[in-house]
């Protein structure tokens, strides 16, 4: 029988309730939502928390809406209410793509969009959807609130930049005209974590690429982003030939390590072809 | 700590340690055995109970996060003799083999038809995707899910 050591529990009323009690137990306390990544690892000894804060009372980190031209989602929705979303699914198809292949639906029930990204695994799927679409993380503390783009949000593997007093309340997802978003995964059966997976959202002007998106997970690409696509991409004909050489690009700047889900060679080629089929799909979807 | 659960529409007030699971608070405190407790890993879904009516892996829930809240078991499907139309399904269909799966397998049947009464096949598959039947009977368990659709309000027994 797997039981997590013994650890304090409250139950947080509001965010300044939520800071306060973290300020009160200190670093080696936690933040509790969905708990299915904390949970496990609490049985497991590979997390040992001293306290835990539940923050799964705060309705005002529970919704969905468009506000200031940006998608702006709580740090508390449900996996589940994410996919549920219209207007999300419209907005930015990449994040019901991805929901859709986030773990199973009974676990998309509890499981929290702030949770997975302050999770960090490295081969958590949002938090390529999230670098793709260039969303900005709400952080608050004590202090106040900042506000940190996501591809600047993860420090390594398991590791972000929101401190032991804070709190990750908020994503937002800058709404651009004319683009399109979209993401592809491989895994070995259902529910499982990613061999290898691309996002990508496309901003067209005409035939071309004005802004280009890639987020890539359970590949060792530097902070989820290949970059070099990205670069390749931009100003240039949204073609099937660029998006073939772009897919190639991201191939050969990421660093996956070979484990029980493939070998490197194999990854790569994932990488190339799972970059080109959501850059194609991105692009149909943004109308071109 | 002190908390009070609704469980089936019982209320039960106990005092628990905070690492408690909500699984075991329910099989070894209340003794609803019904709810059976698998891979410990939220892999295997045999734990599945409502929780604010919601599917949701029990061997991942803490028993105080349960604290206010209702709670829905497979004992509370049927009634007696009168059995809910997807244990019928189950029946009707052999969806059941071992039945380790079983119980969680019901109650997200329970939900799903509750919210899409006529679920095609794909539906289903996906709906019961994060529930793993070790005797890979899955195609009868599809069936009786797709029974108990065809059959909403059972056969009486």
């Amino acid at each position: 029988m797997q039981v997590p050591a013994q650890f304090e529990y409250e139950r947080a009323t509001s965010v300044e309730h939520a800071l306060a009690l973290l300020a009160k137990y200190g670093p080696e306390s936690r933040v509790i939502a969905g708990g299915h990544s904390l949970i496990p690892m609490m049985k497991l000894r590979l997390a040992r928390p001293e306290a835990l804060v539940d923050v799964n009372e705060l309705t005002e980190l529970s919704g969905i809406e468009v506000s200031g031209g940006e998608l702006r989602i709580g740090a508390l929705v449900r996996h589940a209410e994410l996919l549920a979303s219209a207007e999300a699914g419209a907005l930015f198809p990449i994040l019901a793509d991805a929901e859709r292949v986030i773990a199973d639906p009974i676990v998309r029930n509890r499981g929290t969009i702030g949770g997975s990204l302050c999770q960090a695994d490295p081969s958590e799927d949002l938090s390529a959807a999230f670098t793709a679409v260039r969303a900005n993380a709400v952080i608050r503390g004590e202090e106040g609130t900042r506000t940190v783009p996501v591809r600047e949000f993860f420090t390594g593997p398991y590791s972000t930049v929101v401190g032991p007093a804070e709190l990750l309340v908020e994503l937002r997802l800058p709404i651009r005209e004319g683009s399109g978003s979209a993401y592809a995964k491989v895994g070995r059966r259902a529910g499982d974590w990613a061999v290898a997976a691309a996002g990508a959202e496309l901003a067209l002007e005409g035939a071309d690429v004005a802004e280009a998106g890639i987020g890539l997970t359970a590949v060792g690409a530097p902070r989820f982003v290949a970059a070099e696509a990205e670069d390749f991409l931009r100003g240039g004909a949204a073609s099937a030939e660029r998006f073939e050489k772009a897919g190639f690009i991201a191939a050969g700047h990421c660093a996956p390590a070979a484990d029980q889900r493939g070998p490197v060679d194999y990854k790569r080629h994932l990488v190339a072809t799972l970059t080109t089929r959501a850059l194609h799909r991105a692009a149909e979807r943004a109308g071109g | 700590m002190d908390i009070t659960v609704t469980v089936n529409g019982e209320p039960h007030r106990r005092t628990v340690e905070p690492r408690l699971l909500l699984v075991h608070l329910l099989r070894d405190d209340l003794g609803l055995t019904g709810t059976h407790w698998g891979c410990d890993t939220s892999n295997c879904g045999t734990c599945v109970v409502w929780l604010d009516d919601l599917p949701v892996k029990s061997c991942t829930v803490l028993a105080v996060m349960a604290d206010g809240k209702q709670v829905r078991t497979v004992e509370d499907l049927g009634h007696g003799a009168e059995l809910d139309p997807v244990q019928q399904g189950f029946v009707a269909c052999h969806g059941i083999q071992c039945g380790f799966c079983t119980p969680g397998m019901l109650m997200t049947a329970r939900w799903l038809l509750d919210h899409d009464p006529d679920p095609s096949e794909d539906v289903i598959r996906e709906a019961i995707s994060g529930q793993l039947c070790r005797c890979t009977g899955y195609e009868n368990i599809v069936r009786s899910i797709r029974w108990a659709a065809v059959h909403p309000d059972g056969e009486p027994s």
